[in-house]
């Protein structure tokens, strides 16, 4: 069971004068509206509570002035919360103390911002440093370190220009590695592509998915995309004026959305389109490693009234499929001589669009994979329909 | 029309003095301090624009406005220069030129943290952007006042009053640079980690340095107009020709001299925003 990244709990943000009234009038069901007519205080976000997993790809989506900017600035201490905690790793940080804030924000959290933020006095290349040279490291190292995000991004060559040579893409590009030079476990991306146009952002989310898969960070992503929300999300979050209307996985959304407000949200959405694999895909009922025993292997087939699994090795790189059948005549060793390595596999990023001609409609598990060849779960014909017509 | 009453009777001016004459007698060393201070950065100003031959600096300028314009330009400054050297005021305009120079200099020291500390602190914000405000619609004479009182006449009043005079855009463009700083910016700079003493540095100071340099440039330019007037308590220089000219209705002996002083402050004013300007780009 994956465990808790971050974990908001009853976080309220107000700005302005008057907030403990605010909070009062909030306390006692006062709409955001009156609050602000009445008191002249905006209430950025009420009362949201939230579990964030370790390693996910946490989306939350709402309309301008839904508080999920306000949101994800609370989980780097930009704004400080009102009221509520806000715990990273269980540890409430809205108690830290200068030092302790400014450690976390060096090696923990960092951050992308949706009008990218850049130092326009700095080249590409410092620009990227910048969170590492605030540490104080050493230059040859923060250059190294500077150089590999460059490349990640897939900006080589272009370390020496400033930002105001590059378009919208590149800067935020240049973000993008200036937010991962100093490899943070958890990193906050603010609308970080919602400024850019259509088709870049489309090749930017497939890069920030790959790059995702890569890293297997946890990652915060504010979008008003709807689109964009369910195409990235390994689960997304629902703002209505500061309050979360819905969280889930982006099939619960359709299967079962809260109120009218998500149904019309979700609307004009192709599924097929939006859905990714891994949102859909199950565990394997039963898995094998190269070195399990036959027997064993076999034992836990019948158990499962499975005929066929697909066999890892112990770093979960997917080998292949061993068969009932095969292994039934065999009494004595591992499975890893009768494993069978051809067979189709769907890359847990890809979308249920794209799955069509992989599965046939014979109910077949496929196997789900990363970017690394790793074995991440199973999907057949049956999800794909189940998750699209819910 | 009736008369204001003359019984409701209240003067600020006799506190001032007061308060002045209470400032003579108790801080005499320490304006004897400033003004020594004063005077020795002036000499080594002076000997430094002294010993360069006056080809030199023509032909420094020259380069100086073909590299940040045109060669056009490069040959309009130093002709304007030169035709300052024709009209025989070479010597004036370099006197006038060190009390200007050291004048921005004062000014930038005093200038810049209070710019700053006005886009940090709300409080000294409000305090002292009313000063700003009653220094720039102060007229220019009444600072000759005080200059004279605590430094008497000559040379460090001279900038004592050029100094007061000319540092309000300064201090104004510095804290509007900083305070303007794009937010996200400011996010990003918090975000990775910095300390406050790193966003000034790495961050707001160099993101206002532009702004700054505008600061720099108009305060040079209110400089050269309150040099012109200092020469009332002392200040020698092109602006002590004009004077003389107007008290013995020299009319084209004030012309020439106030010719000069229009070419050097074109000339201050083109140097320095072209370097401004070369200064955003590279950086």
């Amino acid at each position: 069971m994956p465990k808790n990244k971050i974990e908001v709990k009853n976080v309220t943000l107000v700005f302005g004068k008057n907030r403990e009234r605010a909070l009062k009038m909030l306390d006692e069901g006062k709409s955001i509206q009156e609050i602000r007519e009445k008191t002249g205080t905006a209430v950025g976000v009420n009362n949201v509570s939230l579990e964030i997993e370790e390693g996910e790809m946490f989306v939350i989506v709402g309309l301008s002035g839904s508080g999920k900017s306000s949101l994800i600035r609370c989980m780097n201490m930009l704004n400080v919360p009102t009221r509520g905690e806000l715990l990273i790793d269980g540890e409430n940080i809205c108690e830290y103390d200068k030092k302790q804030l400014r450690a976390l924000r060096r090696h923990k959290v960092s951050m992308v911002f949706q009008h990218f933020g850049l130092l326009s006095h700095r080249t590409v290349l410092k620009n990227v440093e910048y969170g590492l040279e605030v540490q104080g490291m050493a230059d040859d190292e923060r250059r190294q370190k500077a150089l590999a995000a460059i490349e990640m991004v897939g900006l080589k060559g272009w370390e020496s220009y400033f930002p105001r040579q590059l378009s919208g893409g590149m800067k935020q590009r240049v973000g993008l590695a200036r937010a991962l030079t100093n490899e943070p476990e958890l990193l906050l991306m603010d609308e970080p592509f919602s400024a850019l146009d259509p088709l870049i952002r489309r090749d930017m989310q497939t890069e920030l998915l790959s790059i995702e898969d890569y890293m297997d960070k946890t990652i915060v992503f504010i979008t008003h995309d709807m689109n964009e929300a369910f195409r990235l999300g390994d689960r997304v979050a629902l703002l209505k004026d500061g309050e979360l209307v819905q969280v889930g996985k982006p099939g619960e959304f359709f299967e079962n959305p809260a109120n009218d407000y998500v149904r019309s949200f979700i609307e004009d959405v192709d599924k097929s389109r939006i859905l990714r694999v891994k949102t859909v895909m199950r565990q394997p009922v039963v898995q094998a490693v190269d070195k399990d025993y036959v027997t064993d292997v076999v034992r836990r087939l019948k158990e499962n009234e499975r005929d066929f699994c697909y066999v890892t090795n112990d770093k979960k790189e997917l080998l292949g499929y061993v068969e009932l059948e095969t292994l039934m005549d065999v009494n004595q060793g591992d499975v890893s001589s009768f494993i069978v390595k051809e067979f189709e596999s769907i890359t847990r990023n890809s979308f249920l669009a794209e799955t069509y001609s992989k599965l046939d409609e014979s109910n077949y598990d496929v196997a789900v994979v990363d970017n690394k060849n790793c074995l991440r779960g199973v999907i057949n014909h049956e999800d794909v329909v189940s998750a699209l017509s819910g | 029309m009736i008369g204001f009453p003359e019984s409701l009777r209240f003067e600020i001016s006799e506190p001032i003095d007061q308060c002045v004459n209470w400032l003579l007698i108790n801080l005499e060393g320490l304006f004897d301090a400033i003004s020594r201070t004063i005077l020795s950065i002036f000499n080594a100003v002076e000997w430094v624009l002294n010993i360069l031959p006056w080809w030199v600096v023509i032909i420094a300028l020259f380069y100086a406005g073909w590299k940040l314009y045109n060669l056009k330009t490069g040959i309009v400054l130093s002709v304007m220069l030169f035709c300052i050297g024709l009209f025989g005021l070479w010597d004036l305009m370099i006197y006038t030129l060190v009390i200007v120079i050291i004048s921005v200099m004062v000014s930038l020291v005093l200038g810049l943290p209070v710019g700053i500390l006005m886009a940090k602190s709300n409080l000294a914000k409000q305090i002292i952007l009313p000063i700003l405000d009653a220094m720039q619609t102060m007229p220019s004479f009444v600072y000759l006042i005080p200059a004279v009182m605590f430094f008497g006449f000559g040379k460090v009043p001279a900038v004592f009053a050029t100094t007061t005079y000319a540092i309000p855009p300064l201090i104004r463009l510095t804290y509007l640079g900083i305070a303007n700083v794009n937010r996200e910016v400011i996010e990003a700079g918090k975000s990775f980690g910095s300390t406050s003493a790193q966003m000034l540095f790495k961050i707001e100071f160099p993101q206002a340095l532009s702004a700054i340099m505008t600061g720099i440039n108009q305060t040079t330019m209110m400089a050269m107009a309150m040099v012109v007037i200092s020469s009332m308590i002392g200040a020698e220089g092109i602006g002590e020709q004009v004077l003389i000219s107007i008290r013995r209705l020299e009319v084209g002996q004030g012309f020439q001299a106030g010719l000069a002083i229009v070419f050097l402050a074109i000339v201050l004013d083109r140097v320095l925003q072209g370097a401004a300007v070369r200064l955003k780009e590279t950086e």
